[in-house]
């Protein structure tokens, strides 16, 4: 796109760079959007079909617009600050929250080529950003100066730190077999990685129980259910966003499920082969890739639904337990596996 | 241009975040500014070329070492008057050692110029490329072995002492056993009895 500007349009490099970029980003972040408005849908249609129920149908047809019913409501409420809370931070919180949720996308592949920014630490920078992510609740729970928004900044930061670690040996159990962080070179490695025929990194002994410990880590890391304590509301009203109303309150809930989406989005490119098709077989090719990629996506949403919709909250120290007990030995052990796997291959071949 | 604007940007927000970090009244606020004062020394570090030194500070410091760092000032309870009557006691010790940082850097930069090194390569020491891991895994799995192997351990230790040295056993406390949990069934738990009225029930 940038040598379309430089040509075609005859701007000089640098500004045609940054015209390419802005462009890159609004094709990216405000489809984003719809997409989350439309995800809140499915996720409300998804738990009311498991309950037996309708959800919503009444705004617009089979109740499509609801979800822009919801967001014109919050963006006609009055935002209130509390008087006791910390202006400045107060209203900051969100704004972190939205703005990391956002810029994870810039590095997410749609198809070959199909990035904002191709770098080759992509993975690396997913790590950082989504680090990032745990500042809007702390900020947010410490800055409305109450109690419950307190308790639960204090349980998303011990929550979300616990399972980065654990995610960050996930991740680098999949970059060895990978040979580079860079998430465009992943998803080609995972080309008939099977039998020479099957694509994903998920279908290997050695990594689908990785692929099994991201699904659930990355369950954790969003904080979905089952380990949504950070806004338990049996015992925490509604946890960070508790103080937050009107907009603020909206761009938590938009950071949130663009985050989930995320999520999803990363298990389809880590293990499940992003924009390729399952299997390595020409025909599957004339499907667009990044249909491949939304399908997959959307699977894995339809999966965190089904959870949220079917399994009790955890207990905190279980969820702990889980994170710093279980995922983080076995992941741990995995990493050795494969890298000792990978060594076995090398043996006799000359570096 | 974009990369000159971008050095400025990150280099005035870095020296202004780290005034900030020492003058501003809130300790949280300190911790808040020092963030973000690590966040755009990993902003200059792009432009340096040493991408994944960059990330790396964002994921420990930023990510991790911050967030401990918060969490425990948040939960101190500090007197704000209190906290400024030392400024003027610690103030020459303070002084001495921003001079000695200072004298450091200086004769840092001096020797770096002085020695004989490719001045093309002095930014970034490798062919562009060859992406940055690839480039310190290189050194650090060939050259400098020994001494990263020795880091390891220190580091072990280290990790080693502080579980020790927090461990104790507290009589007081009291564990979940999970596996006795899960393996509790409701036959275990649940007795149907039939009650005759007027007499309670025998636990």
């Amino acid at each position: 796109m940038t040598s379309f500007f430089e040509t075609t349009v005859g701007l000089p490099y640098g500004w045609a760079w940054t015209v390419a970029t802005l462009v890159g980003i609004l094709v990216i972040a405000l489809p984003l959007m719809l997409a989350v408005a439309m995800i809140i849908y499915a996720d409300r249609k998804i738990w009311a079909a498991m309950a037996l129920r309708r959800g919503p149908n009444v705004v617009g047809p089979l109740g499509l617009l609801q979800s822009f019913a919801d967001g014109l409501k919050v963006f006609l409420q009055e935002t209130i600050v509390p008087s006791s809370a910390n202006r400045g931070l107060f209203l900051l919180a969100p704004i972190i929250t939205f703005t990391v949720a956002l810029i994870v996308w810039a590095v997410i592949p749609f198809d070959v080529g199909v990035v904002v920014a191709d770098i080759n630490v992509g993975l690396l920078y997913i790590l950082a950003a989504s680090s990032l992510g745990v500042y809007g609740v702390i900020i947010s729970g410490w800055a409305s100066n109450s109690k419950y928004p307190f308790y639960s900044a204090l349980r998303a930061a011990a929550q979300m730190v616990s399972y980065e670690v654990a995610i960050g040996f996930v991740l680098i159990a999949v970059v060895l077999w990978a040979g580079s962080f860079n998430l465009t070179t992943i998803v080609l490695e995972q080309r008939a990685h099977i039998f020479g025929f099957i694509n994903g990194f998920g279908f290997n002994p050695l990594l689908f129980p990785m692929a099994v410990v991201f699904l659930i880590s990355s369950l954790a890391e969003t904080a979905r259910a089952p380990f949504d304590l950070t806004e338990a509301e049996s015992e925490l009203v509604a946890g960070y966003q508790t103080e937050y109303s009107s907009m603020a309150f909206a761009l938590f809930w938009l950071g949130e499920y663009a985050n989930v989406i995320l999520m999803c989005a990363l298990n389809a490119l880590l293990f499940w082969g992003g924009w390729l098709p399952p299997v390595d077989w020409a025909p599957l090719y004339f499907v667009p890739g990044i249909i491949w990629f939304l399908a997959k996506t959307f699977f894995f949403f339809f999966v965190f639904s089904w959870i949220k919709a079917t399994v009790p909250r955890y207990r905190y120290d279980q969820l702990m337990r889980l994170g710093w007990k279980i995922f983080l030995p076995l992941s741990l052990t995995f990493v050795f596996l494969v890298s000792g796997w990978l060594m076995l291959q090398r043996v006799g071949v000359p570096a | 241009m974009i990369q000159t604007l971008a050095f400025y940007l990150f280099a005035t927000i870095v020296v202004a975040s780290a005034a900030l970090t020492i003058t501003s009244r809130n300790p949280v606020h300190s911790v808040l500014w020092l963030i973000l004062a690590f966040f755009n020394a990993a902003g200059l570090m792009v432009l340096c070329g040493a991408e994944f030194i960059a990330m790396l500070l964002v994921i420990v410091y930023v990510g991790a070492v911050a967030v401990l760092f918060l969490f425990v000032v948040m939960m101190l309870d500090i007197d704000f008057t209190e906290l400024r009557a030392g400024f003027v006691r610690y103030l020459p010790a303070g002084l001495a050692l921003a001079v000695l940082l200072a004298v450091e850097l200086v004769v840092g930069a001096y020797a770096w110029t002085a020695a004989r090194i490719d001045l093309a390569k002095r930014i970034a020491p490798t062919d562009v490329a060859v992406p940055n891991i690839e480039a310190i895994g290189r050194l650090l799995y060939s050259r400098y072995l020994y001494v990263f192997e020795g880091v390891g351990l220190v580091l072990l230790v280290a990790m080693i002492g502080a579980i020790v040295l927090t461990q104790r056993k507290r009589a007081d406390a009291k564990a979940q056993n999970i596996n006795r949990q899960i393996n509790r069934r409701a036959k275990d738990a649940i007795r149907n009895v039939n009650q005759p009225i007027g007499q309670g029930v025998e636990l």
